[in-house]
């Protein structure tokens, strides 16, 4: 960790080296294009996976934080750039070295106003290209009403071009070739699992490129939290990636508890660790129930729906919810659990083994699915790292990625399970991963469920919650891979930023990659396989 | 689920008061009757879900709550097919036009349950610049269905709660208005096209 600091302070003489947790470099913007490439090419550095950009508004001056993590050697760092013009901000694009970069740009785009330098595509990400103001400033009063009325659309984007005498040059640049055929799918559409829409362009059956559109469910929960304190910011966990709410939750907790110093009981720690493992079977249940689904295997839906159905007794038993549970809280969980939890979550491990080879018997081995599914949307190992595309959809591309191993939280190091990795990176193996994931939560619960110690469910915590200055990044493991979570605090109750990474943007944003020259009928399979949630890719 | 069991069986009673203010002619009265009966018996809903409303509506769908067994037979995908959307989830600026645009594209008669606090009011997303607060500036709502997001138990209720609407409206002259292609014209004006 040293080596590389080191390494960056004398080959860039002005970058400052924060002394965070995890390192925060501030470099002025004219090196960072420099430093990108160093950091990621560099032999002791390896930074390939850039985890997130989070855009800032310090109100003198606007900027954005690259969070980066090595895959070689498991470090992260974050790099910070700024600006002090509000009417017309700009920042180096670092879109040509991380190729997930140019979705996260966008998003900054879109919320703060900045524009990057070199990114081949400006437009708006989540707002329409209408919107009036960019929401996420501190400054934002615009009103914006809803409309019925059809949203304007435009064939081009911008790109912004650096002139060799330091002018910037806007140029406009069409989305899809002169003369190809661009066919709609979205947003109502059953196979997009939720309201995502692609602009499909396509040669026949040959799809030749897919253009994202999101936003149609986007909420707006990072604003919502500055205007909240940090134990009203948790329930909107539930609410973005609702597979994972248990996860995301067990990941807010930590970093709010990690910044306010507070030790939890090892209890609290035990259940929350069991419910996360608990939700991801529930999950991964509900992804091989409605991919089979979108492949034609109704029958499957009813099968996986049996056991998610049983664990959600078990949950309701405990939380007192089905979906938003709104369990973990600053300090341990909500309420103890049930008399029942330990029988329930053992019924649930002597019937799991058998579902799964059910499940196997009925899906994995059929000749149809086999023939959908193998060598279909293909990603490459160093593809799934420079898209960010993390969790099994990663990990079945030979990455692993899992951060319960990389940066192990929680009682996760004492554990003992497997990280289930795949080469092939095809759908058939992203279906596979997750099939045999639930063996190894499985394997987790077996551990945990007659070793829960006693003690109190939750500690003391004071009733007004105050961070001390600074900034935490924290990153835990999803459903779908790794959630990040960033907060900056200016000594108040509440977050001056909070920053939500979800794992589903790079998900949905490797979908035009992925599913270039293959036929329509797979983008159903690709789209699928990826398993991405569309109102956490929006928040 | 007898009739003693519905909680509301005022407005329904008002309804029912509304409508046989007029009077009814006995054919016709009986053929309302038995279509209204039909209708009511196979309600399908539009496969429309934003967030975690949806997951529900899917669980409601599967074999433990099993909607198919009070007629609601299959969620269909396309809104020609439909006759009532459940909008189960949030509905944001950039979603309104879409839902407004699915509702015109029903077929009479049709109707709209509002499922889960964000279709009523915006629900905890209300504050935010990028939520209607509530469905109802959007399209005209039957029925509302608290929760966040609403048991599938709840969801069942809803949509017991609209085939009992359908039971007593009149469907001759009354929801099966059918708009004349003129009067439609004058409303929706086709640029460049003279009648």
């Amino acid at each position: 960790m040293a080596d590389f600091q080191e390494k960056i302070a004398k080959l860039f003489p002005d970058a400052q080296i924060g002394s965070e947790e995890v390192p925060v470099i501030s470099i002025p913007d004219n090196q960072w294009h420099d430093l990108a490439i160093a950091l990621r090419d560099d032999e002791d550095c390896k930074m390939d996976y850039l985890v997130t950009v989070v855009g800032m508004d310090w109100t003198d001056s606007l900027g954005a934080i690259y969070y980066l993590m090595s895959s070689k050697y498991n470090t992260m760092c974050g790099v910070k750039v700024t600006t002090s013009d509000r009417e017309r901000p700009m920042l180096h694009s670092a879109a040509d070295v991380w190729k997930v970069a140019c979705l996260y740009e966008r998003e900054v785009y879109d919320f703060f106003g900045i524009i990057f330098i070199g990114n081949p595509d400006m437009r708006r990400l989540f707002l329409s290209i209408d919107w009036k103001g960019y929401p996420l400033r501190k400054d934002y009063a615009e009103v914006n009403e809803v409309s019925v009325e059809n949203e304007r659309q435009s064939d081009t984007t911008d790109t912004y071009i650096e002139l060799p005498d330091g002018k910037v040059e806007k140029k406009e640049v069409a989305v899809f070739e002169p003369g190809e055929f661009v066919v709609n799918i979205g947003p109502q559409h059953p196979a997009t699992h939720g309201v995502l829409r692609f602009r499909t362009a396509v040669d026949g059956e040959e799809i030749k490129k897919i253009d994202v559109y999101m936003g149609y469910i986007h909420r707006g929960i990072e604003k919502l939290c500055e205007d909240l304190t940090y134990p009203q910011t948790l329930p909107f966990m539930d609410r973005m990636d609702y597979f994972s709410a248990h996860n995301y939750h067990h990941g807010l907790c930590l970093a709010i508890e990690k910044a306010a110093g507070i030790q939890i009981s090892r209890r609290a720690e035990v259940i929350r660790v069991m419910m996360d493992e608990l939700s991801r079977i529930a999950s991964h249940c509900l992804f091989i129930g409605t991919y089979c689904m979108d492949l034609g295997a109704t029958t499957m839906l009813f099968y996986t729906l049996r056991v998610r159905e049983q664990i959600l007794d078990i949950m309701e038993k405990t939380c007192g919810a089905r979906m938003t549970f709104n369990y973990d809280c600053i300090g341990g969980v909500m309420q103890d659990i049930a008399p029942d939890f330990q029988k329930d979550v053992k019924a649930l491990l002597e019937v799991l083994p058998k579902n799964i080879k059910e499940y196997n018997k009925i899906f994995t081995g059929n000749v149809i699915a086999k023939n959908r599914m193998e060598g279909v949307g293909y990603l490459s190992r160093e593809d799934a790292i420079s898209y960010a595309v993390t969790g099994p959809s990663g990990r079945a591309s030979g990455w692993a990625c899992d951060m319960r191993k990389l940066h192990p939280y929680s009682i996760y190091s004492e554990l003992d399970f497997e990280e289930i990795t795949a080469t092939e990176g095809d759908s058939m193996a992203r279906f596979k991963v997750r099939m045999r994931e639930m063996e190894e939560s499985a394997k987790i619960l077996a551990q945990l469920v007659d070793n829960i110690p006693e003690g109190e469910y939750c500690v003391k915590v004071p009733k007004v919650l105050k961070l001390p200055v600074g900034r935490w990044f924290t990153v835990v493991e999803g459903c779908r891979g790794a959630f990040g979570i960033y907060i900056e605090s200016d000594g108040s109750t509440k977050p001056y930023r909070l920053k939500l990474a979800p794992p589903c943007l790079p998900l949905a944003g490797v979908v035009d990659h992925i599913t270039r020259g293959s036929k329509i009928a797979d983008l159903i399979t690709i789209g699928g396989s990826l398993d991405y949630i569309v109102p956490d890719m929006d928040r | 689920m007898p009739y003693e069991a519905f909680k509301d069986n005022e407005y329904i009673e008002k309804l029912v008061q509304q409508l046989k203010e007029n009077g009814t002619n006995v054919i016709v009265g009986s053929l309302d009757k038995l279509i209204n009966w039909g209708r009511s018996n196979s309600l399908w809903p539009l496969t429309f879900a934003t967030s975690c409303c949806g997951i529900e509506f899917v669980s409601l769908g599967a074999a433990r709550f099993d909607m198919a067994r009070f007629g609601w037979e299959v969620a269909r995908a396309s809104p020609r097919q439909a006759d009532f959307i459940m909008v189960a989830g949030t509905i944001v600026n950039r979603m309104a036009p879409v839902l407004r645009r699915l509702y015109d594209q029903l077929a009479e008669p049709k109707y709209v349950i509002a499922c889960g606090s964000c279709a009523i009011s915006g629900g905890p997303f209300r504050k935010s610049y990028h939520v209607a607060r509530g469905i109802e500036d959007i399209v005209p709502v039957d029925v509302y269905v608290p929760g966040c997001p609403p048991r599938p138990e709840a969801m069942i209720y809803g949509i017991m709660q609209l085939s009992r609407k359908i039971k007593v409206e009149k469907f001759f002259g009354g929801v099966n208005r059918q708009e004349k292609q003129r009067e439609f014209l004058t409303t929706h004006p086709v640029e460049g096209v003279e009648d």
